[in-house]
């Protein structure tokens, strides 16, 4: 007879916990798209059909049952981060090939679900931008208003790819300012001028990371996240921008610009909370998130790509089973030994 | 009777169910057709059986007599006949069988002549023999004898006594309807522990889901004037774990690695435990018989009384459980486990039968991988980690498990009741340990083997150098006993011839062995090397004594080989002993 | 005189760290073979000799001295994976059958007192005197089977330790259903 105890478990299951990532990505969905149309929905449904073949056929080829993995929903998560994280216009091989890079070589070549050492989406993502660097960094312009066949059209190559699209993101235009070396230039009045941040009654980017805020929150109340890895990511992000603004406000970003803007808030609170690759234990979390933040930091504004939350959350992920280590809690009653 | 509690961290809440059993009295189990009673039933060693087959026992006779300090006696639960003393599955996961006493009932019920004793009067070590006689043991699930848990450590004050009445499992009632029936002698075992242990402060811990039990309780406390305080702690599983009641009533935390509560000037006991020990004491009652509750799927949920030793399938028919009943699970549904056959015994720790089936607890799904969620870890009690416990129990690397504090683990099933992935986080950690344990068995043996194999052979080796230097003397002794009587003999001869002739006719014949000795010497000389020809005296001497020697050596040779024949040592104590 | 300076740098460097190894060496000298005990501490301890070698420690010693590590049978499948890990070596399969743990038992009602089986265990796990009738103290035994086939009236045979209470393990949660499986392989093995 093998029936161990506890003969009573919770309802919970990994796939309740996927879905429940997934409602939460729901709001920042919602506000992308009344940002740049519903090329993003188009890129959702790629992104899962692409990832949902491709585990299918991983699991295939591994001999795992297929019932019991492919429901489990991990693989949607990966897929809805790699569309919310890629261009929306971005042609479809593009997304396509950084989801099935991301599946087969990022999860199930290290082992599948719950082995691998990086974040899926952010390895695609990684790739992509080392290997498609131009199409990578075409952002469609704020006021561009394309209808759903339009979009479609230019996501399947079927129409040009024209310049007049894409527009700087925020993070562009920052970047942009910091490389003409110009002193004279302040950088609020360039960013107040594109029309595409800081304005919250109107539209922008800033709407896009309060809905991953919202989101993150209620993942947060639902207990499927902890607060210390977005908070120390929050907080280590606006102490090092915060301190540079302060010194020089023309030359330095706001904090509250350095938040709102490109992956920090889908980074904090989706991304470097995955428990996979991320770290497990308390203090190891508040040092993830902390590096993740700085690191971001750094790439934004001295490296050369414009958003470096991907590559910042990927190297921290390197560090995740050493300081995970390095920090293991105290066990009870060891508490003053310790 | 406002007091600051304490939280310790984890613990999980899953659904009570304990008011399907908590609202009927308790009732008395009938007499069932035959008691098999265990001889082991508490922690520390096994009674030795003190009846025989065919022996007539009365009610509360001792039938199993404890074996050292860490030991409790077990009675007779009824009067009746021995019908064996042999081998029965016992309630235990493995489903194995150990030694029990099977006794027939004759119906009559007689008591056998009770003693009870003055505890205020007696002395502590009269009261923990009595105690101990009377195999009172902790009724709380561990089955400590009590006796061991009643002196404080030597240079720790014994700061509080707390009473466990937190009955934190799901199902469980016997605790609650114990302490709203009979509460007045709980507190008046209370009281015996107190006077034994001398705390500063005696607190009675319970769960505040059970609102009848503190009321009677603290009435209990307030009519027999003690100075208790009854204590409702939140509702939380474990809480009723020791080590976290103690921590919620006290703030102090108790190493996984501290073998008693009492080394933190705490000690525990349950409030059953309690209740025996006062039916011990003032009525010599042993403890023959417990409440518990009988529920789970089954038509009539509630608790009985009932004598240790009664086959678990004749009370659960009791109940009536529903049909599609498809086993007993003995405890809770977090700890216990299913027994094996309906024909297991209650012994003194079954605290709670239920009737287990699909509907009440349904099957496990799949196990999936571990996605290192870490919900086991906030869940944990003991602030473990209990994922990483558990990749390194499941690759089999024993030593990282411990590197990770595996024997922290009280094994409360709190991680496997959070997890996603739906691993049996508990088993792990289990295989883990008695993985553990046969090691360091198997360890312990083969150190001993090697201290045995290698005093074996100094033993050898000392023997045989003391036999040669035992024959070596005697040859010695022999050679210098024949050189004085040849250099006797041929003194004699040169001295006086005329007393050789006359010598009898054997030391004709030694004559002529010694002149042919000489022969044989000088024919040696001849053919002996040039360079020992003109040798100076010391040369000569030291040559000689090399040459008595090697006739010494020859002697031994043959001697030796001549009695390992007939030798035949006998075993050899352990070096140890 | 740049060439000169630079030799002269290097020279100084080899001398310092030549006079560093070199108290290290003193400084950290290790007496005896630590290798030959922790192999030594893998091993069963049985001192059966099946592996040829007379004794447990001489087996370690050949094992640091290149022998092969899968001769130990009484160490099973896991001693060999436990050296093969202390020793960086490929793990091979036993050279042997791998057998459960077993204890000697004499007959007692046989035993005619010869004292042979006392004479050769290695262990002292016999106890008896000539004429007298022999018995096995089984926690001492360790299985090794030396004592049978000294005996000249074969009393003595082995029989595998049963599981009690006492030293039954918790079964490996995954594994359960395989070792069913391997159970029924063995039944169908023993019915053939």
């Amino acid at each position: 007879m093998f029936a161990p105890a506890p003969f009573l478990l919770k309802d919970v299951s990994v796939s309740q916990v996927m879905i429940q990532v997934c409602v939460a990505l729901i709001p920042g969905i919602a506000a992308y798209a009344s940002l740049v149309g519903p090329a993003i929905l188009v890129q959702l449904v790629i992104t899962t059909v692409a990832a949902l073949v491709t585990e299918a056929l991983m699991l295939k080829l591994r001999g795992k049952p297929l019932s019991l993995f492919l429901t489990d929903g991990s693989v949607i998560v990966t897929a809805w981060l790699i569309a919310l994280t890629f261009p929306p216009l971005a042609p479809w091989w593009l997304v396509v090939t950084g989801t099935v890079f991301a599946v087969i070589v990022a999860k199930h070549l290290y082992g599948g679900l719950g082995q691998n050492p990086f974040n899926p989406a952010m390895v695609a993502f990684a790739v992509c931008i080392v290997a498609f660097p131009a199409l990578m960094s075409q952002w469609p312009s704020v006021g561009l208003q394309l209808g759903l066949i339009d979009q479609m059209n230019i996501i399947l190559g079927w129409a040009p790819r024209v310049d007049t699209l894409t527009g700087a993101t925020p993070l562009d235009a920052m970047k942009t300012a910091l490389k003409l070396g110009d002193s004279s230039f302040d950088i609020s009045t360039l960013l107040a001028n594109q029309d595409i941040y800081g304005n919250f009654a109107g539209r922008g980017w800033e709407w896009v990371a309060a809905g991953y805020l919202l989101g993150g929150l209620w993942l947060w109340h639902r207990k499927l996240i902890t607060w210390h890895v977005p908070l120390a990511f929050v907080a280590s992000l606006s102490l090092i921008s915060g301190a540079l603004w302060l010194y020089n406000p023309s030359q330095f970003a706001s904090p509250l610009f350095h938040m709102l803007s490109g992956g920090a808030m889908l980074g904090a609170f989706f991304i470097a909370t995955d428990p996979v690759s991320g770290c497990t234990t308390p203090r190891g979390k508040l040092i993830f998130g902390a590096g993740a933040g700085l690191l971001a930091y750094i790439i934004r504004v001295f490296g050369g790509y414009p958003d470096g939350v991907a590559f910042a959350i990927l190297l921290m992920n390197l560090c995740a089973p050493v300081i995970d280590l390095l920090t293991q809690p105290p066990v009870f009653g060891m508490k003053d030994k310790a | 009777m406002l007091m600051d509690l304490f939280k310790f961290k984890g613990g999980v809440k899953p659904p009570s169910n304990k008011l399907q059993s908590n609202h009927l009295p308790i009732a008395q189990a009938p007499m069932p057709s035959r008691l098999v009673m265990p001889l082991h039933q508490s922690i520390g060693g096994t009674p030795r059986p003190i009846v025989a087959a065919g022996d007539h026992v009365l009610k509360g006779q001792m039938i199993g007599e404890a074996d050292g300090w860490i030991s409790a006696a077990v009675h007779a639960p009824t009067s009746g006949t021995v019908v064996e003393v042999a081998m029965h599955v016992r309630p235990h996961p493995s489903g194995l069988d150990s030694l029990c006493v099977v006794i027939e009932p004759d119906g009559k019920d007689e008591w056998i002549a009770r003693t009870p004793i003055d505890h205020n009067a007696a002395a502590p070590a009269d009261v923990f023999h009595h105690l101990q006689q009377c195999g009172i043991v902790g009724l709380g699930g561990a089955g400590f004898p009590a006796h061991g848990k009643l002196t404080p450590t030597k240079g720790v004050p014994m700061d509080e006594l707390i009473i466990n009445g937190a009955e934190c499992e799901p199902f469980i009632t016997c605790d609650d309807l114990l302490m709203r029936e009979r509460a007045d002698e709980v507190v008046r075992g209370i009281a015996v522990f107190r006077d034994l242990l001398q705390p500063k402060k005696v607190l009675i811990g319970i769960e505040d889901n059970k609102p009848e039990a503190i009321a009677a309780m603290r009435a209990a406390v307030d009519a027999l004037n003690e100075p208790f305080s009854v204590v409702a702690v939140p509702t939380l599983y474990p809480a009723g774990g020791a080590k976290q009641l103690i921590r919620v009533l006290t703030g102090k935390e108790v190493p996984g690695s501290m073998r008693s509560t009492a080394d933190m000037g705490v000690q525990v006991f349950n409030v059953g435990t309690a209740y025996s020990a006062w039916r011990a004491i003032a009525h010599g009652e042993p403890l023959i018989s417990r409440i518990l509750t009988v529920t789970g799927n089954v038509h009539a949920p509630r608790n009985y009384e009932v004598l240790i030793g009664t086959p678990m399938g004749e009370l659960l028919a009791l109940a009536q459980p529903h049909p599609d009943t498809d086993g007993i699970l003995m405890g809770g549904p977090m700890m216990g486990f299913l027994i094996p056959n309906p024909q297991v015994p209650v012994v003194k720790t079954t605290n709670c039968l239920i009737a287990h089936d699909d509907r009440l607890f349904p099957p496990k799904a799949p196990e999936m991988p571990c996605i290192r969620c870490g919900a086991c870890a906030r869940a944990c009690p003991h602030e473990l980690q209990p994922f990483e416990m558990y990749w390194f129990s499941r690759a089999k690397n024993f030593g990282k498990t411990q590197e990770y504090n595996i024997f922290d683990c009280i094994e409360c099933g709190c991680c496997s009741y959070v997890c996603p992935s739906r691993i049996p986080l508990v088993q792990y950690f289990r295989f883990a340990k008695s993985e553990i344990w046969a090691r360091e068995r198997e360890k312990n043996a083969s150190d001993q083997a090697k201290a045995r194999f290698e005093f074996k052979q100094l033993r050898e080796e000392r023997e045989k150098a003391d036999k040669a230097e035992k024959l070596a003397k005697a040859a010695a002794a022999q050679a210098a006993k024949k050189a004085a009587e040849a250099a006797a003999a041929a003194a004699e001869s040169g001295a006086d011839a005329a007393v050789a002739t006359a010598a009898p006719e054997m030391d004709a014949k030694r004559a002529a062995i010694e002149a042919a000795m000489a022969r044989a010497k000088a024919q040696r000389e001849a053919v002996q090397p040039k360079n020992t020809e003109h040798l100076a005296p010391d040369q000569q001497k030291a040559a000689d004594e090399i040459e008595a020697r090697r006739v010494a050596a020859h002697l031994i040779e043959d001697r030796v080989s001549s009695e390992k024949a007939t030798a035949a040592p006998t075993a050899q104590l352990d070096p140890k002993s | 005189m740049d060439i000169l300076l630079a030799i002269a740098i290097m020279a100084l460097g080899a001398v310092v760290l030549g006079a560093l190894l070199g108290f290290a060496s003193i400084k950290f000298k290790v007496e005896g073979d630590p290798l030959v005990e922790k192999v030594e501490a893998i091993l069963p301890q049985t001192q059966c000799g099946q592996c040829g070698f007379p004794g447990c420690k001489p087996y370690a010693e050949a094992i640091v001295n290149g022998e092969e590590i899968n001769k130990c049978p009484p160490g099973g499948s896991e001693g060999v994976q436990r050296l093969a890990d202390l020793l960086g070596r490929e793990v091979k399969p036993l050279d042997a059958e791998e057998k459960p743990k077993q204890i000697a038992i004499i007959d007692e009602n046989t035993c005619i007192g010869c004292t042979l089986c006392i004479q050769s265990c290695p262990v002292d796990a016999i106890v008896g005197a000539a004429k007298q009738m022999h018995t096995i103290i089984a926690q001492q035994c360790t299985g090794c089977e030396l004592c049978l086939p000294p005996c000249p009236v074969e009393c003595i045979h082995m029989a595998v330790i049963p599981e009690t209470i006492d030293n039954w393990k918790w079964k490996y949660p995954v594994v359960a259903m395989q070792v069913v499986a391997a159970d029924k392989a063995a039944a169908i093995k023993e019915a053939a």
